[in-house]
């Protein structure tokens, strides 16, 4: 199973980070700390995998982001990369050319769409025409929703 | 801020997301997070009612801060009353929030289930899924608790929609892996498994997941799922691309699935039908034809998926180990990606090779790409890459290439990372010491060792080769003749130093025959390093010195002269003191005999694993060992994972108590520490606290009949005993380990009885008198009232018997399990000894799997006799084991369970 997926940017930011087993934040901030300063380390180049603990680390760097997802040891890293991937092509459909901005604007869609797609760092679904349709369906329940209610003010600050 | 902004935007969200942006330093951002904290806890905590849509924007805000990686101390009752919204944005709000923050405050937790228990039951898929997705992300325990029996019945309800199965199956593996007392499949095992037929593709990809990790727990109950997984792997395999439709990923059908079918298999061993077998057999030759195909497309997710089967095919095939064809065919693919373009590719092939590596069928095959090997060790830009080339030279490595191998990992050795080097001089050590066909050789190999890499040479290293040259006389002379060499160097490594100190001090004579290395000539030689060094090697080399006096009287005025100077016997280091006193001493006044016979040469070591091997696999986990490697070493006799079994260390701090028996010399025996079990000892110390030590010398003796219960450096406790039905006698050995008597020397053991286990001791005084160095023993007769685990008398008895006597002791009293991480070796012939070692009987061919023990015998106690029925279920993988007991006496089960599930 998957463990984290992370995404940062070349300078380190974080952009996401996704648990799938209960760690404490301690620790999360920790491995955070490790994961960049490994990843950012890299030559270009190399291999997009690292051995990290008893993990594998899989990492990909898409524009200025880096995707990081460790995965178990006896998990195939060549599908770990293209579940990254994959979830690229997820956000890139639903932000239409998605770009750093997208994501920090609109961290909870990310979560959603990740949602979708893994759930408790496994594969749930990797059609992208399903996740997509899941995901645009509730885009049109929130719509829809937030169309008929019309006490909510939202500039209120 | 962007222009797209989907859904419902939360504009103040996204002005609040742009204002931190723009924070030009830390303090910046974090006034104004401390800004709109304090708005949103005014708005949470004022009087106007908040409508949903602004509790939602706080909400996400919160959660915003918090993953900048700020604390967030409120907001969760906010996120929870939003969790019970009819509108699904604002639920899903909720729902995220409680996701990333959630705590085990137990309040909270019950608002939460109920909010997910409404939405399981609203039967509105978007709903279900958002209470999926959130039991999925916490998996605590009290989620499993509270739905583990709900979500299988939703998994497999005929009229639940795909996408909530889906969700489901993967929520349930989630709570399975938190809590798999909990999560019984039991009635709904088959349907599980039938889900591998389910014609909906993302299903089956959610369920394989669950299926597999329930099969590597019990594959029995799961067997069927083998066929079913080669049926619908030879229909994937077989499909043509455009087949699967959205499945098919890069024109590859379905490779998750496909990776994922052939990771199940793995669980298994090779099917016993024949006809399942050659289709699985045919599947896989697919697979490898398929790598030779030209691409379909350029991409290199193309290639990448089609790559991940193919791996994965390959694991399966190495799992088997038992088709030669395809394991040499494998290693053919795996020898052209050694060569391809794609970094991941080698870098993978590399890895891959090394499990083949140590498969008889394919190790020949894998040999034949040694010169690659050596030329990507030479050659690659990626660390990580190097660092797989040496794993695989070093798996690969046998009497016929050893040499080869060794030269060309010590040449590497001189530029390599700093990262690997120390693993490295592991590697390079272990391999000279296993294929030394001449010791020469091996002498060479570690000299240069230390000479190329000395900083990385462990204690473990350089200790070894001195024992093998004490215990090899064919190679002593050519040891000395190497390092009395090597320490020519202007600038060499301490390490040389120590080495060069001790082989000279014990064989020096050897070639002081030799004018260039004269006794003097090698005496100053090793003292023109001697102000180079630390403390250690110091008194290692004042050491060779003294043995250099026994060895060459002639150089005994010059070596005096040295120990007598200022710097040496008023030395502030006080071994360096003492040694320099002691041995100037010694020198003057002990006659040449005795001298003789003070400093005799050292006697052989006993043999016994290498002690690099074991540092190897400490660094590494047990899997870092080659199968031929652990083979050899049996071969060899070499007990591999002895480290449980021995003895204490001599310096061993006093502990004052143990659960077994307690002894203390002089002072009375205090009262037993609560709850601390059936008899107590108080050993020999000031009574400072309870120290762990000595009662994990006890729990020792729950499988072992002898051995040491104590030691310091003042006295050594052995116990020997020996058990018939409900009598025992124990011996108890106290040995004085110091050169002085020991007055009025008082034992007392003292059996406290416990409430349900009760032993009668008697015992006799022993004499108040141990002389120096003495031994004296004491006898103790004890008697069973009650059980007691060593009590035990093995019974043998049929599969059937077995079988028969586990279902009448079905009542859940009865029964005690427990699963616990091994803590010590998980070795097949450690454990059973250890079994036989309770007393037990161990019944072969009883359980179906053959990893599995089965145990069965008697507690005789003075009244009664305990049945017990005990198996004992080990996970290599998860280096875990599964101990269930039955045993007709209830208590006594969970009282052995736990005793012994300290043992494994």
């Amino acid at each position: 199973m998957m463990r984290f997926l992370l995404l940062f940017s070349r300078q380190g930011k974080l952009r996401l980070q996704k648990w799938f087993t209960p760690i404490s934040e301690r620790e999360k901030k920790k491995i955070i700390r490790d994961m960049t300063n490994m990843v950012l380390a890299r030559q270009p180049r190399s291999c997009n995998f690292l051995d990290w603990k008893d993990l594998k680390i899989i990492y990909k760097r898409y524009a200025s982001l880096y995707f990081c997802l460790a995965i178990e040891n006896q998990e195939n890293e060549l599908l770990a990369l293209e579940i990254i991937h994959r979830y690229v092509e997820l956000l890139d459909k639903y932000f239409g050319n998605v770009c750093e901005l997208d994501i920090i604007f609109n961290f909870e869609k990310a979560y959603f769409i990740l949602d979708e797609f893994i759930i408790g760092g496994e594969v749930q679904e990797t059609s992208k025409q399903i996740v997509n349709r899941s995901i645009e369906a509730s885009d049109m329940l929130q719509e829809f929703q937030v169309g008929a209610s019309t006490d909510t003010s939202p500039m209120s600050e | 801020m962007p222009a797209v902004s989907k859904g419902d935007g939360m504009r103040g969200l996204a002005v609040f997301i742009s204002d931190i942006r723009n924070c030009k330093s830390k303090e910046a951002e974090i006034k104004r997070i401390n800004k709109e904290l304090a708005n949103i806890r005014s708005k949470f905590k004022g009087d106007k009612a908040l409508d949903g849509y602004s509790k939602k924007k706080y909400v996400c805000k919160l959660l915003f801060i918090f993953l900048l990686g700020h604390d967030i101390d409120f907001g969760h009752m906010e996120a929870v009353n939003l969790l019970s919204s009819n509108k699904y944005t604002e639920k899903q709000i909720g729902y995220l929030f409680i996701s990333v923050l959630v705590n085990s405050n137990s309040e909270l937790i019950r608002l939460i289930n109920n909010a997910i228990k409404n939405d399981l039951s609203s039967r509105n898929p978007t709903f279900m899924c958002l209470a999926l997705h959130c039991i999925a992300n916490v998996g605590s325990r009290e989620m499993a608790e509270a739905f583990a029996s709900e979500i299988p019945r939703i998994l497999v309800a005929g009229d639940t929609m795909d996408s909530v199965k889906q969700s489901a199956a993967l929520c349930l593996l989630r709570l399975y892996k938190t809590s798999p007392d909990l999560v019984l499949m039991g009635e709904w095992t088959s349907r599980v498994v039938h889900l591998l037929n389910d014609q909906h593709m993302g299903v089956v990809t959610a369920a394989i997941s669950l299926i597999t990790c329930l099969s590597q727990k019990n594959p029995d109950e799961f067997k069927t799922c083998v066929s079913l997984a080669v049926s619908r792997l030879s229909r994937i395999v077989s499909s043509a691309s455009t087949d699967l439709q959205d499945y098919t990923y890069y024109f590859v059908p379905a490779p998750w699935l496909s990776c994922k079918l052939l990771r199940l298999l793995q669980c298994y061993p090779p099917p016993e039908d024949g006809a399942v077998k050659g289709r699985l057999v045919e599947c896989l030759e697919t697979i490898l034809n398929k790598a030779q195909e030209p691409p379909k497309s350029k991409k290199v997710q193309h290639s990448n998926a089609k790559n991940a089967i193919l791996f994965e095919a390959i694991s399966l095939i190495i799992h088997y180990d038992s088709e030669p064809n395809l394991l040499v065919r494998a290693c053919n693919q795996l020898g052209q990606f050694l060569q391809h373009r794609e970094t991941n590719l080698r870098y993978l092939a590399l890895e891959s090779m090394c499990t083949l590596a140590s498969s008889e069928f394919s190790h020949e095959a894998v040999k034949t790409h040694i010169e690659t090997v050596i030329n990507a060790l030479k050659t690659e830009r990626d660390v990580s890459v190097r660092q797989r080339a040496a794993d695989l030279l070093y798996a690969m490595c046998d009497r016929s290439n050893a040499k080869q191998i060794v030269a060309e990992m010590l040449s590497y050795l001189e530029t390599a990372d700093y990262s690997i080097r120390e693993e490295m001089v592991l590697k390079v050590a272990i391999l000279a010491e296993k294929y030394a066909v001449d010791y020469s050789w091996y002498v060479d190999t570690i000299l240069n060792l230390i000479r190329i890499a000395g900083d990385y040479v462990s204690e473990e290293v350089w200790y070894r080769v001195i024992q093998i040259v004490i215990n090899r006389d064919d190679v002593q002379g050519y040891a000395a003749k190497t390092v009395f060499e090597a320490l020519q160097a202007p600038a060499c490594h301490e390490n040389m130093v120590k080495v060069g100190g001790y082989i000279l001090g014990e064989f020096g004579n050897l070639i002081a025959g030799d004018p260039r290395s004269s006794p003097l000539v090698q005496f100053n030689l090793l003292h023109s390093k001697f102000h180079l060094c630390s403390v250690p090697t110091r008194a290692l080399l004042l050491s060779a010195y003294i043995k250099f006096i026994n060895l060459f009287p002639e150089t005994k005025a010059t070596i005096q002269e040295v120990l007598r100077c200022d710097s040496q016997i008023r030395n502030s280091d006080v071994e360096l003191q003492q040694r320099a006193v002691e041995y100037l001493k010694l020198s003057s006044i002990a006659s040449t005999d005795v001298l003789a016979t003070v400093l005799e040469e050292m006697p052989p070591f006993p043999e016994r694993e290498s002690s690099i091997l074991a540092k190897l696999k400490k660094k590494k986990g047990p899997g870092a060992v080659s199968v031929t490697e652990l083979e050899d070493n049996k071969r060899e006799g070499g007990e591999l994972n002895g480290g449980g079994d021995r003895g204490p260390d001599t310096a061993s701090t006093p502990s004052p108590s143990a659960d077994l028996l307690g002894i203390r010399s002089a002072a009375p025996v205090g009262p037993a520490p609560a709850g601390a079990g059936s008899l107590l000892v108080d050993v020999f110390s000031e009574a400072g606290p309870a120290a762990p030590s000595t009662r994990r010398h006890f729990y020792r003796f729950v499988c072992k009949n002898n051995g040491v219960l104590f030691e310091n450096q003042l006295l050594q406790i052995g116990i020997k005993s020996e058990y018939r039905q409900n009598l025992g006698r124990m011996y108890l050995f106290y040995g004085n380990k110091t050169s002085v008597q020991f007055a009025s020397f008082m034992f007392c053991v003292v059996a406290l009885l416990d409430t349900w286990l009760q032993l009668n001791v008697q015992t006799k005084q022993v004499e108040p008198l141990v002389e120096g160095g003495a031994q004296i023993q004491q006898v103790l007769n004890i008697e069973c009232l009650t059980d007691f685990s060593d009590f035990f008398q093995p019974t043998e008895m049929a599969s059937n018997d077995f079988f028969q006597r586990w279902k009448q002791l079905s009542q859940p009293q009865q029964e005690a399990q427990k699963i616990f991480k091994a803590n010590h070796s998980m070795d097949t012939e450690v454990l059973k000894a250890k079994l036989l070692g309770l007393g037990t009987a161990l019944l072969d061919n009883v359980d179906p799997n053959p990893e599995n023990f089965v145990c069965a015998g008697v507690i005789q106690t003075k009244s009664q006799q305990v049945g017990c029925l005990l198996r004992l279920e080990p996970n290599a993988q998860a280096q875990m084991y599964r101990l269930t007991l039955r045993c007709s006496k209830d208590s006594v089960s969970k009282r052995l369970c736990e005793l012994l599930a300290q043992q494994f």
